[in-house]
């Protein structure tokens, strides 16, 4: 798309007036926060979280970025058809997809290998996004631990087990966007 | 002069030239979109997507007069006068209707076909088509059939512009392929029984070319099907190494990994087509028994040597011998072959220089559009045997040369290979008892090798970097494309280190020096265009 394109509406930015150009709104904002849990904390409330001992509450579970998994279809095979989107989006290149002809006769192309170094990844999302058929998608997991790097390279079948832990606290994003479901 | 108007613009033609709309549009910097037109094969103006507004200039009163409907860019001859204009409303809203045409139809399974990223329907769709699609189809999955051994067909992806059949009709002249069924039923087919098992599949030895000529995709090549996305891979210029056609190729590649050929355009030699056997036959470039350790015989056997000292080891032992003898392969290019000869004329003035063994298959093939596949699978013998004439050696054959080394001790035998298989065998061994040092350079290990004193692996054509002479005297010249294998350098940057010279191996250059010193190769002088230079040029009086 090319920056004159008639279907561009090009808006100019909105004139800071003097108390924006000083920041003050801002600066206000900040400061009640602050204020507010010392406010908290003075009255012998706690504001932080004791983790590891206690989990953080993640608010919106679908929307958060943390491990990734690989979605299965109905027929609990692949949803993934290797079409390499995901990596080619990658901008961290965490993603190695080995592609070849589907063993299932309604289903041309699978991946043979699909491994994301979950080390290299830098938790973008953009995977996600690219993915035309809705089959990477990125869980509410964030306490990733592991003994050696080879261990962080997550390969198909630790994706799809993902999958299998957290289809019932996370349904499929498609589903709740109104995706593409199959 | 004609002169013919592209958008208002004046392009002057010359008195013999036959051409039509997209190809002066193309002189005029206008890219007419088209499916069904390839300048190789007739025209059919099936397909309609380069729809064009034509007319007419009156050269005596300048008036113009345009016909009042659209016609295919195509199979519109450009004469005197003719106006063609490509970017009015009328125009942009036909090819817009086309365009929506073609993809009510099309499954549109982009993320899975290997087209997409060099789809013609893609880049069409995004430059001409319209920002909807409003067909109420969603994407689904295209019917597959085989076609032969090399192609298989995605029936729902076709957009039927026919050239795969006019290819098989026109230039291979085997008619494998037709169209069944009429209307918006018509397929691409073969001939089937009526179990649909083939009975004439698409095996003709040009087949690989009709993948490269559906602009959609529809014609899957078997070999490259789902190895890679196109849009990964780099092409690089280069030149078939599989006979002596010397077809202008590219070699596509992804982090040093050939994944396929493809034919360059280049109307001296290869027109716009390659064999399957070339198209397939650089599979030997990855394959696992490659060897890739220089290494030298020792009494208690081979041990490795180090690239940073083998120049200087296998010089002073070279200087050490009486009798030097080289055996020039096919498979070097004009500049290695240069080099090694320069080398071994400089150590012993006497060297004796022999032709390694040039390999043939069968006859010469010609098919029905004049395209040749030579039965001499080696792509450099006239370069190396002009190379050698006039550095003032006679060049031996490979037959002589075992008989002259069974009568005559050498005090050390250097021989390249690069061919794909196996190329000697004990007979060899037995002839070249009496020499005491041997050298051997090759891809793959054979009798030769293994009784080789140092054993020093080589590059394959892909890595090598040169010029080829073809069998109507073209020299071309390519780069590399991929690296070498770990532990292999390319025969070039040994011979280059060999001679004394420092940096790196520079084809380029070497070929200067070759067009200044040897009269034959002077039409090589400041630099060979990418279609090659015919070195007959200067003979022809």
């Amino acid at each position: 798309m090319k920056p004159d394109d008639s279907s561009i509406t090009w808006i100019p930015e909105p004139q800071l007036g003097m108390t924006g150009k000083m920041f003050l709104p801002l600066f206000v904002q900040g400061l009640t926060t602050t204020f507010k849990h010392l406010k908290k904390s003075l009255g012998g409330g706690t504001v932080t979280t004791s983790y590891p001992d206690q989990e953080p509450a993640i608010a919106a579970p679908l929307i958060y970025r943390g491990v990734h998994r690989l979605n299965k279809d109905h027929e609990g095979r692949v949803k993934c058809v290797a079409c390499f989107l995901c990596a080619t989006a990658c901008p961290a290149h965490c993603i190695d997809i080995i592609a070849a002809e589907s063993p299932w006769p309604d289903r041309e192309k699978y991946p043979e290998s699909f491994a994301i170094d979950e080390l290299r990844c830098i938790y973008c999302g953009m995977c996600e996004e690219a993915c035309p058929v809705d089959a990477v998608e990125l869980t509410s997991l964030y306490n990733l631990t592991g003994r050696s790097r080879e261990e962080m390279i997550f390969d198909k079948e630790k994706l799809l087990s993902v999958f299998d832990a957290t289809k019932d606290k996370e349904p499929m994003k498609s589903e709740a966007f109104g995706g593409t479901v199959t | 002069m004609p002169t013919v108007f592209v958008n208002g613009q004046e392009i002057t033609i010359g008195d013999k030239e036959r051409l039509n709309g997209i190809q002066v549009a193309e002189r005029a910097g206008v890219d007419i979109p088209r499916y069904c037109w390839h300048p190789g094969l007739s025209v059919v103006a099936s397909c309609r997507m380069c729809l064009v507004e034509a007319g007419k200039k009156d050269s005596a009163t300048g008036k113009i007069t345009m016909q009042p409907k659209v016609v295919p860019a195509c199979q519109t001859p450009a004469t005197d006068g003719t106006v063609f204009v490509t970017n009015s409303p009328k125009v942009i809203e036909a090819r817009a209707m086309v365009e929506e045409d073609l993809l009510l139809r099309h499954p549109v399974d982009c993320p899975i076909c290997d087209k997409a990223g060099e789809c013609s329907l893609q880049d069409y769709h995004f430059e001409h088509g319209r920002e909807e699609r409003r067909a109420d189809i969603q994407p689904f999955t295209s019917r597959r059939r085989e076609l032969g051994d090399t192609v298989t067909l995605f029936v729902d992806r076709c957009v039927m512009c026919t050239r795969c059949v006019r290819f098989t009709r026109e230039v291979s002249g085997t008619s494998e392929l037709m169209v069944i069924n009429r209307g918006a039923h018509e397929e691409i087919d073969v001939f089937r029984d009526e179990n649909g098992k083939l009975e004439f599949p698409l095996d003709n030895k040009l087949s690989g070319n009709v993948v490269d000529l559906c602009p959609v995709g529809a014609l899957g090549d078997k070999d490259f099907l789902y190895q890679q996305r196109v849009w990964f891979m780099k092409s690089h210029d280069n030149v078939c190494a599989g006979c002596s056609t010397g077809c202008s190729i590219k070699v596509e590649e992804n982090q040093d990994h050939v994944y396929r050929l493809k034919p360059r355009t280049n109307p001296h030699v290869n027109g716009y087509w390659m064999c399957d056997e070339g198209r397939y036959g650089f599979h030997h470039v990855h394959d696992a028994n490659r060897v890739t350790e220089p290494r030298r015989l020792e009494k208690t056997g081979y041990v490795n040597v180090e690239w940073s000292v083998l120049p200087q080891e296998l010089h002073a032992k070279l200087k050490k011998t009486s009798r030097l003898a080289v055996v020039l392969s096919p498979h070097l290019t004009v500049e290695e072959a240069y080099l090694l000869a320069k080398y071994a004329k400089s150590i012993d003035s006497s060297a004796v220089l022999a032709l390694g063994p040039v390999p043939t298959q069968g006859t010469d093939e010609k098919f029905k559009s004049g395209f040749v596949i030579h039965a001499e699978k080696c792509p450099n013998r006239r370069g190396v045997e002009s190379v050698v004439a006039s550095l003032g050696g006679s060049l031996l054959n490979w037959g002589d040369f075992l008989g002259l080394a069974e009568s005559e001790a050498f005090g050390a035998v250097w021989i390249t290979g690069g061919y794909k298989t196996n190329w000697n065998d004990d007979a060899a061994v037995a002839s070249l008892a009496n020499s005491k040092l041997l050298i051997v350079q090759d891809c793959f290990a054979s009798p030769l090798w293994d009784r080789a004193d140092y054993q020093l692996p080589s590059a394959t054509f892909a890595e090598r970097e040169g010029s080829y002479v073809n069998y109507q005297d073209r020299l071309q010249s390519f780069k590399w494309a991929v690296r070498p294998p770990q532990g292999v350098k390319a025969d070039g940057q040994l011979y280059w280190q060999l001679l004394g010279r420092t940096g790196l191996y520079n084809a380029a250059v070497v070929v200067e020096e070759i067009g200044r010193e040897i009269p034959v190769f002077a039409p090589a002088i400041g630099g060979v265009p990418e279609p090659g230079v015919d070195l007959k040029v200067n003979q022809i009086a």
